[in-house]
């Protein structure tokens, strides 16, 4: 059923988009593909005209709605069907400490997420979780999140989550699986056990796996992560002969050059190089001269999009322009001279400004290029003298780094060979995301006894014995190294909901502890290894990628006692000073002696596989937050796509939405075709995380299987791939537009050096409109917001933030189609400049809460009204529901209940509330309040303490969230307020400030640093 | 003009009885001797009322997202029908009031008629403000009435004014349609067979005797009635207009409304009148009252208000232009070229290219031609309002937010369903009231008698 008015099946014609580029005046920024060819699209869309009636009757059963709207419906039964402890509901007669109704209490904990920690404050309103933040006292969050972290606390009410032990598919106690699989583990001294993990990074829970490996001498531990560090790790081995952790301080880079390295998003530390990154984009600030990024990558992401420079080139070029690039630096790569390399012309500037930055300069090798080029980026940074200033070596935070995908190839086998008894697997859901060419699936039900511990009844849970619930990291008690080391606390703020367990729960009956405490657990192995004060150091050098004991050495007491330092570290949510400290690791290899790269020939299409964008290797695949989040750089919302360049969809004669048939190395998977420009020429990208089969009722029906063809040998890129039409087509859905910018002065930026020149260039032509009328006085505070475009990076932690904190349904693939989706803030792409090359500009659009608001005056009854303090206030009680407002809102912020788009039935969600923020039923207009709730909880608590609300003491969520600063919010009254101080630089503008509405959500136009040479040359 | 005057407003050999006799048994007449067609007519209609009342609670259960509307497009069909409606509605009140002012014979047989389709037409306007709410069951929050909350409606929203002109529009024109019903009914009444008839008219003629004093009190609240429901022709749409012009959207953004809108509005209720009489006159042969002279004058106004519609269109595209406001370009080329130029073309065939033949005499007495035109018209005027309303909102300030509108199967069932409630209203309206005024019949009778053929008469106030 379509119901959209996409414009699709049009041949691509890339010399009409030559053209009209060529021709294009004045502003040129365009946002997608279809536009840059007008006339064609009009011709269509005419042809086109009333393209759904044929298939109105389709949208009666609206499935994918209800899919999402009572996902739950029948499951919301079960949860009764957990047995609750019997007890008395009596008054508090001494209330908890800390309690006080309406009052949140906030809890730091971390959140795992890829094995590393990540530093979150979990905000809790009478003992509900109900949001997310960054750790502020967290040295990597630093109070930033990601859209990850923003999401996870839809995951833990989650309806579709496993709700009971199962054994072979039937309902079970965790009794009766503590005696089973109790007695089973010992058998043979462990000779058929085998357990599966992920990254572990979690102290105690590394020592219970050696403990549980020392107690069954014969048993085997395996790790495996779909989106694994492998190739990272073993470039630190090949360079340094030891296990090696590389972190970068990106606000120490002058020139950065990233080889396919989505730093920005993908990295465990992308958070940390988010904040440190932006920090060198602020033209404004004269003390931080601003950084320069150079990106080579084999696919549009987000780091690419904030690049100064980009070269789109295939994933097995990388390494021939990483070894050119050493060659041009003097080291000797082995005899490669960057014959035929893509982007030849970039190598002798590029080099010239990597050597003129010196120690200041920072080559970043992406976890999708091989260790040679690992090798490579690092030889460069030595040469550079970048070590110990932008890249600094750790020891692994890791605590059993191995080679993953080995570790799985050897389960595999030994499952294959009969040779396991019992096989737990800690999470992962390996039978959906291991490679294909392993046959997990195939595999895992040759083992005796399986036992998975996973959230839902997903692929993995389907084929094991035994389905033991896990528990949501906001229900247990753990701990996790953080990307630098430092040791997070994971502590729950709420009983499992559904009886889930923690690894370490599950690993105590399994050693035969039986129902063990995690928290005891816990506080007993921290006990055990500190004494006030604790700086644990695994040692360093482990040569054999075996699992080893635990290398945590306690540290001597740094005097207070136990208990004193425990709940400091319950407080903080960490350990102090626990990071890992710097290493020096000399290189240990001749560059030389490398072989060179086997390059894939030229004409052979060359696959890439990524995370997604949005539900990472399909572990939020069951978080419709995430589903519906549209894709920073495809927009693309329920589905990943095979994404093509325009110009080899061209070559393939293909159009957008087809269905493709794409097969590698014997294997085949089905996926609908998207055209993205910017994708190099070439290269096809699938996502991974979609095509599940099973585990949600969220996840079915979306997106195509990655896995289906991605192999152990080549997990990241591949070259061979085929590509066959099927002749069917598939429904993509997107929130882009779908014609031009039309010249508008949307998105300004310039270059430095235009800056530099034109320092108000963001400004020209405008000024106070003249008004019949006395401009209003706000004589108290003034809310207003700055959105700094030079640091916004796209990575859409906002709009989750803001969907978190403001109780926003989500309406489905259906409806997003019908542009109903319900999103408060929504981040615009632009592209400038040619289909293979774009540049990609992030614009956050907030309700700009103008002062002269036209949707104020059309409502006819006043639901929506202008405060004291400038805010435009939406009265849910009152709105009736003409959606006048929203007709005469020129930005087109405000959000309309369509139908009844809260799920009010699934009982679990409602206790996802945000109690400050009203739930809104059908029929209702919705948008930004510049977080409402939070200003006036400051304002209370101003009043209460006698004092006025200080600078920065309100965070609107989005602010909260954003890792980059980008989000500015605060009184435009107060002259010394950051907002104010934003707003009178001259990168300060308004949109469409022309129409004299007087936003107070205004932007700071984007300044690039594009090399001169480079500009020159091009 | 020759042949206007050749033509009469009464056919010749008409006398009181005779016009008396042939008004009255329309309603009047035994079931089994009313003509075939009427059922049919009815049948149909009947069947879309269904259709409305179905697609009308389905809505009301399920909420607007049955419509195709979305978020740039707010509004689709349920305003676009509402300002058609209001449109058509406003024949009647221009026929009976301006042109009795204006004593304008040609009225007489026609006005009774053309009031009945404003009411109704009205009545089905009247809907869509609260069908297309997103919570209809708060209509009344847009009424100001008094509550303890102290709130009131916020009077700067041309909704509001809309609120109150529309029931002010539909009082009037109720009080007006049944005040020249009422000598009528009396009639009715004394020539009803069956007791239960001759109550019913009885009642509803309210007490009506025909004395010299309740004459001379009817004349001159009629003629009051008729001044105070003039005004309000040129108000209701004007408002209507103002919906938009009060908006800041490019295509909306436009002073010109309020008097395009209204031109607009009386082309649109002359072609539902001719629309609905030509087949009607056919049916229950009145050809002698409804004469071609009538179609002829109708044509003719539609003329003169299509030509203002045409100049109104001009000045749209031109004041896009001359405002050298790119967002105004931008949506007059779109219409001309963008996803729904077929309907901007198809308007401006069917209200400027199409009503240019009425220049010809010939095409104004080719019932047929004439009957085509006018529903070419009322297509018009439909896609008229789709183009300001839903091209308008589709691609405004920034291009992010663009989205087309396409109507779903429900936006579709609401039109054709209150196209039939039209219909089915028009049907029992034949049934049970005389469908042309007697009492004004028999006093052009009287007229033509004794004052000779209009136009060589001395005139009606010399008559008086």
């Amino acid at each position: 059923m379509t119901i959209d008015s996409h414009e699709e099946g049009r041949p691509l014609d890339l010399a009409s988009f030559r053209q009209q580029l060529a021709t294009r005046k004045g502003r040129e920024y365009w946002r997608s593909l279809n536009e840059l060819a007008e006339s064609e699209e009009f011709e269509e869309a005419v042809r086109q005209e009333f393209p759904r009636q044929a298939v109105l009757l389709g949208s009666l059963n609206r499935r994918d709605f209800l899919k999402v709207l009572g996902a739950s419906l029948a499951l919301a039964g079960l949860t009764a069907c957990v047995p609750q402890n019997a007890g008395k509901i009596l008054p508090y007669a001494v209330p908890p400490e800390a309690l006080v109704p309406g009052k949140p209490v906030f809890f730091a904990t971390a959140m795992p997420f890829g094995g590393y920690g990540q530093g979150v404050l979990a905000k809790s309103e009478m003992g509900r979780p109900i949001k997310v933040e960054g750790n502020p006292r967290h040295p990597v969050t630093q109070g930033a999140s990601n859209l990850f972290m923003q999401a996870s606390i839809l995951d833990l009410y989650d309806p579709d989550r496993a709700k009971s032990v199962t054994n072979q598919g039937q309902p079970s106690t965790w009794d009766d699986f503590v005696a089973a699989v109790g007695a089973a583990a010992g058998a043979n001294a462990g000779a058929g056990l085998r357990i599966l993990t992920g990254t572990v990074t979690s102290p105690s829970l590394a020592e219970q796996l050696n403990a549980i490996l020392a107690q069954f001498p014969q048993a085997k531990w395996h790790q495996y992560d779909p989106v694994g560090r492998d190739t990272v790790r073993a470039g630190a081995a090949l360079a340094f002969n030891q296990p090696v952790d590389v972190h970068y301080r990106f606000d120490l880079a002058d020139v950065i050059l990233s080889l396919d390295s989505d730093f920005l998003f993908r990295e465990p530390g992308s958070v940390k190089y988010g904040r440190d990154f932006s920090a060198r984009r602020q033209p404004t600030q004269s003390d931080t001269p601003l950084s320069r990024l150079y990106v080579v990558e084999s696919s549009l992401t987000l780091t690419g999009s904030n690049a100064d420079h980009r070269l789109g080139v295939k994933p097995s070029q990388v390494e021939g322009f990483a070894r050119a690039l050493a060659a041009r630096l003097g080291i000797d790569a082995g005899g490669a001279g960057g014959e035929g390399v893509p982007g030849e012309n970039w190598l002798d500037a590029l080099a010239a400004d990597l050597q003129s930055a010196g120690e200041a300069a920072l080559v970043v090798a992406g976890e999708r290029q091989p260790a040679a080029v690992h090798m490579l980026a690092h030889a460069i940074n030595e040469a550079l003298g970048a070590v110990g200033n932008t890249v600094v070596y750790t020891d692994p935070v890791e605590l059993s780094p191995v080679d993953q995908l080995a570790s799985l190839r050897e389960l595999a086998s030994d499952l294959d060979g009969g040779q396991v008894d019992l096989l737990v697997i800690l999470g992962g859901n390996p039978v959906y995301s291991a490679p294909a060419d392993l046959s997990f699936a195939e595999a895992m039900p040759k083992a005796g006894t399986s036992v998975y511990l996973g959230m839902y009844a997903d692929e993995t849970a389907a084929l094991a014995t035994w389905h033991v619930p896990a528990a949501h990291f906001l229900e247990m008690w753990g701990d996790i190294r953080a990307v630098d080391g430092t040791v997070s606390i994971i502590q729950p703020l709420i009983e499992p909901l559904y009886g889930g367990k923690s690894p370490q729960e599950l690993l105590a009956a399994l050693s035969g502890q039986g129902t063990a405490s995690g928290y005891l657990m816990l506080r007993e192995y921290w006990q055990a290894n500190i004494a006030g004060g604790v700086q644990p150091t695994p040692s360093a050098g482990e040569e054999q990628p075996t699992p080893s004991a635990d290398e945590t050495q306690p540290a001597p007491s740094a005097g207070g006692d136990f208990e004193t330092v425990w709940q400091q570290a319950l407080s903080d949510g960490m350990l102090p000073n626990t990071s890992l400290a710097a290493t020096s690791a000399p290189l240990q290899v001749n560059l030389a002696a490398l072989p060179g790269a086997a390059a894939a020939p030229n004409e052979s299409l060359e696959v890439v596989f990524e995370p997604d964008p949005t539900i990472w290797d399909g572990e939020f695949a069951n978080n419709a937050w995430l589903q519906e989040l549209p894709k920073p750089l495809t927009k693309l919302t329920w589905d990943n796509a095979a994404l093509f360049s325009p110009q080899t969809a061209e070559g393939l004669g293909l159009q957008e939405y087809d269905l493709v048939e794409l097969s590698l190395r014997g294997r085949s998977v089905t996926a609908a075709v998207f055209i993205q420009p910017g994708q190099p020429v070439g290269v096809v990208t699938l996502s991974l995380g979609y095509g599940r089969a099973q585990g949600g009722n969220v996840l079915a029906g979306t997106g195509f299987n990655a896995n289906a063809i991605r192999t152990s040998e080549a997990p990241w890129f591949d070259s061979g791939l085929e590509v066959r039409k099927t002749g069917g087509t598939y429904q993509l859905v997107t929130t882009r537009d779908h014609t031009s910018m039309e010249n508008r002065n949307l998105v300004r930026s310039a270059t430095l050096e235009e800056f530099m020149q034109h320092p108000a260039f963001a400004q020209e032509g405008e000024g106070e409109l003249p008004s019949l009328y006395d401009p209003v006085q706000y004589p108290g505070h003034a809310w207003g917001m700055a959105i700094n475009l030079n640091t916004c990076i796209g990575c859409n932690a906002c709009v989750i933030a803001c969907q978190a904190e403001n109780n926003i349904p989500t309406v489905g693939k259906d409806q997003v189609d019908r542009s109903r989706e319900m999103h408060w803030l929504r981040i615009d792409r632009y592209f400038k400049g040619s289909p293979e090359s774009p540049e990609v500009f992030f614009e956050p659009v907030p309700c700009m809460h103008c002062e002269n608001a036209p949707c104020e005056p059309v409502c006819p009854v006043e639901a929506t009204s202008h405060s004291a303090e400038g805010l435009n206030e939406m009265t849910y009680n009152r709105c009736v529901g003409t959606r006048y407002c929203s007709n005469n809102c020129p930005y087109k912020v405000r959000r309309f209940n369509f139908y009844k788009y809260v799920d009010d039935v699934s009982e679990p969600l409602k206790a996802l509330r945000n109690p400050d923020v009203s739930v809104r039923s059908r029929g209702v207009m919705e948008k930004c309040t510049y977080c409402v709730q939070r200003i006036t909880a400051a304002r209370v608590q101003a009043e209460v303490e006698g004092r006025t609300i200080q600078d920065g003491e309100i965070r609107t969520a989005c602010q909260q969230a954003c890792p980059t600063n980008a989000i500015v919010f605060g009184d435009i009254n107060d002259a010394n307020s950051q907002v104010r101080q934003l707003k009178e630089t001259p990168l300060n503008y308004a949109l469409l400030g022309e129409l004299g509405t007087r936003p107070r959500t205004t932007y700071l136009a984007k300044v690039k640093n594009p090399n001169p040479a480079m500009v020159e040359q091009a | 003009m020759e042949t206007t005057k050749e033509v009469p407003v009464l056919e010749p050999g008409h006398s009181y009885v005779s016009v008396t006799e042939k008004i009255s048994e329309i309603p009047l007449a035994k079931v089994r001797r009313m003509p075939l067609a009427w059922f049919a007519g009815f049948g149909v209609a009947f069947a879309l009322v269904m259709l409305f009342l179905f697609a009308v609670t389905n809505l009301f259960i399920r909420g607007v997202g049955l419509f195709g509307i979305n978020i740039p497009v707010g509004w689709g069909f349920d305003i676009i029908n509402f300002v058609w409606w209001i449109g058509i509605g406003h024949a009647g009140t221009l026929i009976s009031a301006i042109l009795l002012l204006f004593r304008q014979d040609w009225r007489t047989s026609i006005n009774r008629f053309a009031e009945a389709m404003t009411l109704f037409a009205v009545a089905n306007a009247a809907m869509f403000p609260i069908l297309h709410l997103g919570r209809p069951w708060l209509f009344f929050y847009l009424m100001p009435y008094p509550n303890k909350m102290g709130l009131w409606p916020q009077f700067r929203s041309p909704l509001v004014w809309d609120v109150f002109a529309i029931t002010t529009y539909m009082t009037v024109s109720f009080l007006f349609w049944y005040m020249g019903l009422v000598p009528d009914l009396a009639t009715m009444r004394d020539k009803a067979g069956n007791i239960w008839l001759k109550r019913l008219y009885g009642i509803l003629s309210l007490g009506w005797r025909g004395s010299a004093r309740h004459w001379h009190h009817y004349q001159s609240v009629y003629l009051l009635m008729a001044a105070l429901a003039t005004p309000l022709v040129i108000s209701v749409h004007s408002i209507v207009g103002m919906d938009f012009a009060y908006g800041l959207i490019p295509g909306w953004h436009s002073t010109i409304f309020p008097p395009y809108f209204v031109a607009g509005a009386v082309f649109s209720g002359f072609a539902m009148v001719l629309t609905l009489l030509i087949p009607l006159r056919k049916l229950y042969k009145l050809e002698d009252f409804i004469t071609q002279r009538h179609l002829d004058n109708m044509a003719k106004v539609m003329l003169g208000m299509g030509l203002i519609v045409a100049y109104g269109y001009i000045m749209e595209n031109f004041a896009g232009w001359y405002s050298a406001d790119p967002f105004e370009i931008f949506n007059t080329v779109d219409r001309y070229i963008g996803a729904y130029a077929p309907l901007y073309w198809g308007l401006i065939f069917c209200n400027v290219v199409a009503a240019q033949l009425l220049w010809f005499r010939r095409v104004r007495n080719n019932n047929l031609i004439l009957f085509v035109i006018s529903i070419l018209i009322n297509v018009g005027m439909w896609l008229e309002r789709f183009i300001i309303i839903s091209q308008s909102l589709s691609k405004d300030f920034i291009p992010s937010s663009w989205h087309l509108y396409v109507p779903t199967v429900w936006d579709i069932s609401v039109f054709i369903g209150t196209i039939g409630l039209f219909l089915a209203l028009i049907f029992l309206f034949l049934r049970v009231f005389p469908a042309i005024s007697i009492f004004e019949m028999r006093e052009l009778v009287h007229k033509l008698k004794h004052h000779g053929p209009d136009g060589k008469s001395p005139g009606p106030s010399a008559a008086d």
